[in-house]
């Protein structure tokens, strides 16, 4: 069988951030709680003309510098997201068009909760083993919704990350050595038609859809595979705040040091469908030739996908060819109060003459 | 009046029961109080439950659980006090029992909690305090306990310290509970540094929300004794009811349970017997506070004491008087309506000597405590082995 893999990776976090004591002091919340209990300190937000599309395309940029391929050889191009700026109408069109991968090419958005950024890349890998197109772009990336006041309004993040999928043997970074899917129909978060806001299930949405369906993907993956979790350098988890990966993976028996590479969530925040696909980016611009990883995503609805990596040689070679996750997360950041932080979200309802 | 025997008794596994409804709970429970008591059949069916229309939106559940557990023509009854609505179901079949009207009666406390969010729940818990004159105006229970510790604090020196014993004793007694909720020890530190959730009610002062039933069957006691097959007989020696005011504020003191005191002079004096005689209790730990203050109403300590009383040891295993060997409401859980049967199950099994790692040691007798609100009402039942 023919080896696919990743051959480039590229990520986009904004520049802005707000910590949790900010957005806690203006709602008489208590930010410690979600400090010590969520692990969460700040999370960047978008400016106001940063959206999934504008994101997407810097990442998927930043994925072809690396992997050393022009645009217009991409044959599919996978959105996937849960704040595409249109209902109707494709972001995956625009993407495509901004990296001169038009007009033949396949692309498609997805929506699946918090994976449909690793839905894109589970497909885009695909079509590369199946031969029906050379190169194939997976990307994930939000500008996460999450009500004023409620718990998500504290982890709700923006973020990209963008992975090229092909089969070259001297462009592959990262060898995927297993796939595997796990889902059951779990109503643990959601959001109608012309809700403005997502809505979720407290506590629900904890033991029986994240940890079920994380653990399920992580161990399904690793049995298939005849794997265990010291076979791994690094593993990255969805991370929707700072401690349910980090009790997963103490589920799952991984070390901390294991997964505290892929863990940005802390200062990063929950980019929902970026979540996974950045924690990878952070991972494989660290990674050296050899390295396995283990990426496990989760989304509410609920499902996991799960991936195995193997880090080429190349790997090193094309690190330092775009800009890094872990600077993008340190350097350069802007704090904004919250009133600057709801205008550019959004919230703040205009005159509309 | 009859004497009044305990037959049965069953409970779940008590916690956020995802895959269990309110009928699943109820039915479950109900079953293995019959099983227990190998009873082939029941007369009459009381149900305690407060609030399954605002939890679950399902009403009228006296006949849900009559159906389901496959007894669907008997009289079937629901009773509602708020967190005394289980309490007060145990006093109405008792009542049953005792007057003649029926011969076996089987009490099932039920709550589900947990299908609706946190705030929904906090709102629905609410109803049980004055809505106009407290609800209204912003009070929850949190907040209402935490006036009375705050107040009790200030007039009787108790210390922050004392309302953690509470919770750490508890959650070691839970530990021995396989039935419990939260079976995991705490420290004081681990109660003094949680989320605050009222000053100075942290989120370890607190009973949690669940899901949970138990239940209980009653019969004569001298069909009992004929008919007794394994267990020790539990007979229930007096039950004493009071009520007090609906809002906190419309109280002589804020750091006093009137009704309890009521309840349990009532209930003392119809088993004759005193807070000296009893070797066991399960008192209403809603929050830390509400022990403290039902342990002083019911004369277990001086008033101003109950705080010493944790501090001391003498609640604990293995004490002068055990309290809440369960786990209480604070490790066990509490859902609501079945809070107050499952306290006479706790009280049951201590008397028959099945306590198993909990067991009081020679317990011969014990008090149940079970109030709604903030002690707006209030049932005090005494069981005797027999």
């Amino acid at each position: 069988m023919k080896t696919v893999g990743i051959i480039g990776w590229g990520a986009d976090i904004p520049r802005n951030r707000v910590k949790v004591e900010e957005i806690a002091k203006v709602w008489g919340a208590d930010a410690e709680s979600y400090k010590k209990g969520l692990m969460l300190e700040e999370k960047s937000v978008p400016s106001p003309d940063q959206d999934t599309i504008t994101m997407s395309v810097q990442a998927s940029r930043r994925a072809l510098v690396r992997a050393g391929v022009d645009g217009a050889d991409i044959g599919a191009v996978y959105v996937g997201s849960e704040s595409h700026p249109y209902a109707v109408k494709p972001s995956g069109t625009a993407v495509a068009e901004a990296l001169g991968a038009t007009p033949e090419c396949h692309t498609a958005d997805f929506e699946f909760a918090c994976k449909a950024g690793t839905e894109g890349m589970f497909v885009a890998s695909q079509l590369v083993v199946s031969g029906a197109v050379r190169y194939a772009l997976g990307v994930g990336a939000d500008t996460s919704q999450g009500a004023p006041s409620d718990a998500l309004e504290y982890s709700a993040a923006a973020g990209a990350a963008a992975f090229l999928f092909g089969s070259d043997k001297t462009r592959i970074v990262a060898e995927l050595l297993q796939t595997y899917a796990f889902m059951t129909d779990t109503p643990d978060f959601w959001r109608r038609e012309h809700m403005h806001y997502p809505k979720h299930g407290g506590r629900f949405t904890g033991e029986p859809a994240y940890f079920k369906h994380i653990t399920g993907a992580a161990r399904g993956i690793m049995e298939k595979a005849g794997a265990k979790p010291s076979d791994f350098r690094y593993v990255v988890f969805h991370q929707p705040n700072g401690k349910f990966p980090m009790r997963a993976g103490k589920m799952l028996g991984f070390e901390r040091e294991q997964i505290l590479t892929g863990w940005l969530v802390n200062r990063l925040g929950n980019t929902y469908s970026g979540a996974s696909p950045l924690g990878l980016t952070a991972v494989l611009d660290v990674a050296k030739a050899g390295d396995k990883i283990l990426v496990v995503s989760f989304g509410s609805g609920a499902g996991s996908d799960g991936f195995i990596f193997k880090a080429t040689s190349r790997v090193a070679k094309v690190q330092g060819l775009a800009a890094k996750t872990r600077d993008m997360l340190d350097d350069n950041k802007r704090y904004l109060d919250y009133g600057t932080y709801v205008k550019f979200r959004g919230k703040i309802r205009m005159n509309e003459e | 009046m009859r004497d009044v025997a305990i037959i049965g008794v069953g409970m779940n596994k008590w916690g956020e029961l995802w895959k269990s409804s309110l009928r699943d709970l109820a039915v479950e429970a109900g079953l293995k109080a019959m099983a227990d008591a190998k009873a082939d059949h029941i007369d009459s069916i009381v149900v305690g439950c407060m609030s399954s229309g605002l939890f679950t939106a399902q009403e009228h559940i006296a006949p849900l659980v009559a159906e389901y557990l496959g007894q669907g023509k008997v009289p079937a009854t629901r009773v509602e006090s708020a967190c005394a609505s289980g309490g007060l179901a145990f006093r109405a079949g008792f009542a049953e029992v005792a007057s003649g009207l029926s011969d076996v009666v089987l009490v099932v406390g039920v709550e589900k909690m947990t299908d609706v969010s946190g705030d929904e729940a906090t709102f629905t818990l609410g109803t049980a305090a004055d809505q106009e004159y407290e609800s209204y105006n912003g009070a929850t229970f949190p907040g209402l306990y935490a006036m009375m510790a705050n107040r009790h604090m200030h007039e009787f020196k108790t210390t922050r310290r004392q309302l953690s014993w509470v919770a750490v004793k508890n959650h070691a007694n839970g530990m021995k509970n396989p039935n419990a909720q939260y079976r995991s020890e705490v420290t004081a530190e681990e109660v003094e540094s949680a989320v605050k959730v009222a000053d100075p009610l942290r989120l370890l002062d607190c009973s949690p929300i669940t899901d949970g039933a138990a239940a209980v069957l009653l019969c004569p006691l001298d069909t009992a004794r004929k008919k007794a097959k394994g267990h020790g007989l539990v007979k229930v020696l007096g039950i004493g009811q009071a009520t007090d005011t609906m809002a906190l504020h419309s109280r002589r003191s804020l750091c006093e349970l009137a009704a309890v005191s009521e309840a349990g002079a009532r209930a003392y004096k119809a088993a004759g017997k005193g807070p000296s005689d009893m070797n066991c209790a399960e008192v209403h730990d809603c929050f830390t506070i509400a022990e403290i203050m039902a342990a002083e109403a019911l004369g277990f300590a001086a008033k101003g004491k109950g705080g010493r009383l944790a501090e001391s040891g003498a609640s604990s295993l293995g004490g002068k008087i055990p309290i809440n060997t369960s786990g209480g409401l604070k490790s066990k859980g509490h859902p609501v309506g079945a809070t107050g049967v499952a306290q006479i199950v706790e009280l049951t099994e201590q008397l028959r000597g099945e306590a198993g790692p909990r067991q009081v040691k020679r317990a011969r007798t014990g008090l149940a405590q079970n109030m709604g609100g903030t002690g707006a009402s209030c049932v005090v039942s005494i069981l005797g082995a027999a």
